[in-house]
């Protein structure tokens, strides 16, 4: 296989051959960009949905039943479908450049990662044109799950479970990567903070993701396979699901959030033309909050009744977490003072995110004192808070890093000034959306309601926030628009776009050679890139000479091993109904398709290939090629 | 890299020392291994000679988690160089694990 043909120009069906069966970090993280795109969309479609329905008192927009389908499959989605798989597009593009490697340690397993996670995404929004969506919420709590009709909570644990695998995968990728494969020189202490945090997250989902597994498994036996775990009358517990859900779901929030906090942690010091304020406080404190996220699960469960001694517990353990946050936040903020600052897109993002964030941690601490959380429970205080830290911290960092980060991933630059207006409309609408709900919910209307009454003083507020949510989406629009005509024109910005990177990722050439690294470079410190250029070098010291890559060949396995789960999902939701036969063949050939692909993958040998020295010799004098 | 263990292909560490060290190594398998016979054989002896179970479970459970030390330390190889990060990796998980059964036990079964 010659290594120059992958830089020329292909046909489309060539194209989306290659993304089908690719196992490149960098088309991996393009694929998570799209398909976690494409699942923010319709996120946000149902978001629209259940604002439209509340911008109004006694509104029928939907049905009621329709609505607690929309609002169940917005949080599922928003958090399962778009949020980690975006995260992960940015770790996929970034991480391995950061450390300097040539692809992640598992290249095969993660593009079965990505499949695994399209797959069950696909599955559980199926659900919308097979016979209704989940309805008991996205923490799908047990007694009102079991009682659920028709198939929408089958949809949910069949399809979080595939996409659960997929994540899971990651993660363990992600932190074999990090451990094994740094670049000679690229101590811990000398690591991005985005890589960091993504070894932190990934640290988080091996430990965190295997309770979701066992209580979606507990899930789909009880509701597919007639075993009792959470049924009281069989002498099951419910509330055990809650815990199931709320170990895994309360990490899950931070895995969530450290990896935006580590693209802030970039764009702060880049911007700032500045080094990261305490470096070794921020990894200190990244590590802390990982540490912490164990301990606090049961936050979410205070009215449940456990008792005084165990709310204690728990709340004083969720307290201490605003310790290592506010060192963070104290940090970002002495890596701006001082500092050469140049507003940008991605800048303006960061700075935004600094109170926005505060305020949502403001709010979480009033929530961990468990007598006052027993008023806030399950009103739309609650909703304001946790859309604060998501969309306030995660989001933003979203979009900052995509600014920030689509040179490096596509080579081109995102227009500034639609930038700008996107930021704005953002912005604006999101505080404008959620600021209102905190005295709403003080006011006492419920979470998870379906429609109010007139004359109750919810009139105002509800509509303010609907008003809000319309600024959103149109800020969203605006960065459609953006990144349609930024690809259209598809001006090639080169190395270095920003001019002040600091990490390895802008040290090598744009587009990235999709070998990553020639000579693998010779990391000095913190900031490598950036030391290299303050001694007047233009480029890394290579740690080795020019010598053969070795390269994993592509793989349509992946996709084989996904499509079967996806299949063999069908079959086991639909075995227990009436006059469907099928439904265990279906199960069977799914799961054969499975193994089939797994055992031809380990039967197979494939060694992949290697790039020759005189062709990386031959390309760097033929330049452009 | 960091894995300097007796076994490595590394031309430092001499014939002679790598002889000392599989030697001393081989001597401690040996005894862990009658250990571990020896733990087991008390094992079923305590079942067998029918005390409480109150003591005979949390005893066997015990024995069982010490032997599993032996075998991560002395026939995994766990106690050598270079495992620091499996080191981490696997003692968070049962500390997750702890908590998690711990408060299972504590809030919500009794």
């Amino acid at each position: 296989m010659s290594s120059i043909a992958h830089t020329q120009k292909r046909g489309f069906t060539s194209t989306v051959w290659e993304y089908l069966t690719t196992v490149d970090h960098k088309k991996i993280a393009i694929l998570y960009l799209l398909a976690g795109g494409f699942f923010f969309i319709v996120g946000g479609i149902e978001a629209m949905m259940i604002r439209i329905q509340l911008a109004v008192p006694n509104n029928d927009f939907v049905s009621a039943g329709l609505f607690n389908e929309i609002i169940t499959m917005h949080g599922t989605t928003m958090i399962f479908l778009a949020a980690m798989p975006l995260l992960f597009a940015f770790m996929n593009a970034v991480m391995p450049l950061q450390i300097g490697a040539r692809d992640v340690a598992f290249p095969f397993v993660n593009a079965l990662g990505f499949w695994l996670f399209f797959f069950g995404g696909l599955f559980l929004n199926l659900s919308w044109f097979l016979g209704g969506a989940p309805d008991a919420g996205w923490t799908s709590y047990a007694s009102l799950s079991l009682a659920s009709e028709g198939h929408g909570i089958d949809f949910y644990a069949l399809g979080l479970q595939i996409s659960g695998f997929g994540t899971l995968m990651g993660g363990i990728n992600f932190l074999v990567t990090i451990i094994n494969m740094r670049a000679p020189g690229m101590t811990y202490m000398r690591m991005p903070l985005f890589t960091w945090t993504t070894f932190v997250a990934s640290a988080l989902i091996l430990f965190a993701f295997p309770p979701l597994t066992v209580g979606l498994f507990m899930l789909i036996f009880d509701r597919m396979f007639g075993s009792g775990f959470f049924d009281v009358a069989m002498g099951g517990n419910t509330i055990i699901w809650e815990h199931f859900f709320w170990i895994f779901g309360h990490p899950e929030v931070y895995i969530l959030v450290l990896p935006a906090f580590g693209l802030f942690s970039e764009i702060f010091p880049t911007f700032a033309r500045k080094r990261l304020f305490g470096y070794s406080s921020m990894v200190f404190a990244t590590v802390l909050i990982g540490f912490l996220g164990f301990m606090v699960w049961a936050h979410h469960m205070f009215t449940t009744g456990l008792g005084p001694v165990a709310n204690a517990i728990f709340a004083v353990a969720t307290m201490a977490i605003a310790v290592p946050t506010g060192i963070k936040i104290f940090n970002w903020i002495l890596t701006i003072w001082g500092g050469s600052i140049k507003f940008t897109v991605p800048m303006l993002y960061a700075v935004a995110f600094i109170p926005s964030f505060v305020m949502g941690g403001v709010t979480g601490v009033m929530q961990a004192a468990a007598p006052a959380d027993y008023q806030f429970h399950d009103s739309y205080f609650i909703v304001a808070h946790f859309h604060y830290v998501i969309v306030g911290g995660i989001v933003l960092g979203l979009l900052g890093g995509a600014h920030f980060y689509w040179p490096l991933m596509f080579g081109t630059m995102l227009s500034e000034k639609l930038g700008k207006i996107t930021f704005v409309l953002f912005l604006v609408g999101f505080h404008l959306t959620f600021f209102i709900q905190h005295f709403l919910g003080l006011m006492g209307m419920p979470r998870r309601v379906w429609t109010f009454l007139e004359g109750q003083g919810l009139e105002t507020g509800n509509l303010i926030s609907s008003i809000g949510a319309g600024l959103m989406a149109l800020g969203i629009l605006v960065l459609l628009v953006n990144i349609v005509i930024t690809q259209k024109n598809n001006i090639q910005v080169g190395r270095d776009p920003w001019k002040d990177g600091r990490t390895l990722e802008w040290a090598i050439p744009s587009p990235t050679p999709f070998y990553n690294f020639k000579q693998l470079p010779l990391v000095r410190g913190l900031d490598a890139f950036w030391i290299e250029k303050m001694e007047g070098k233009t480029d890394m010291t290579p740690a080795e000479p020019i010598g053969d890559i070795h390269m994993p060949n592509n793989s349509f396995v992946p996709f084989v091993i996904s499509l079967g789960l996806f299949i063999a999902a069908f079959g086991a939701m639909y075995h227990a109904d009436e006059g469907k036969d099928w439904a265990i063949p279906v199960l069977i050939i799914g799961m054969l398709i499975t193994f089939g692909a797994m055992l031809y993958r380990s039967v197979k040998d494939d060694h992949g290939y290697h790039i020759h020295k005189e062709d990386l010799l031959d390309e760097a004098e033929g330049g452009t090629r | 890299m960091a894995n300097l263990h007796p076994k490595s292909g590394d031309p430092k560490v001499t014939y002679e020392y790598r002889r000392k060290k599989n030697a001393e190594e081989m001597r401690m398998q040996v005894i862990t291994f009658t250990m571990m016979i020896f733990f087991t054989v008390i094992a079923f002896a305590a079942v067998g000679a029918g005390f409480s179970k109150w003591f005979v479970v949390p005893f066997v459970l015990l024995l069982a988690v010490v032997q599993v030390i032996f075998q991560l330390y002395y026939f995994m190889h766990m106690s050598h160089k270079g495992h620091e990060a499996p080191q981490l990796f696997m003692y968070s998980g049962i500390v997750v694990a702890f908590v998690t059964i711990l408060a299972f036990l504590t809030i919500i079964w009794l």
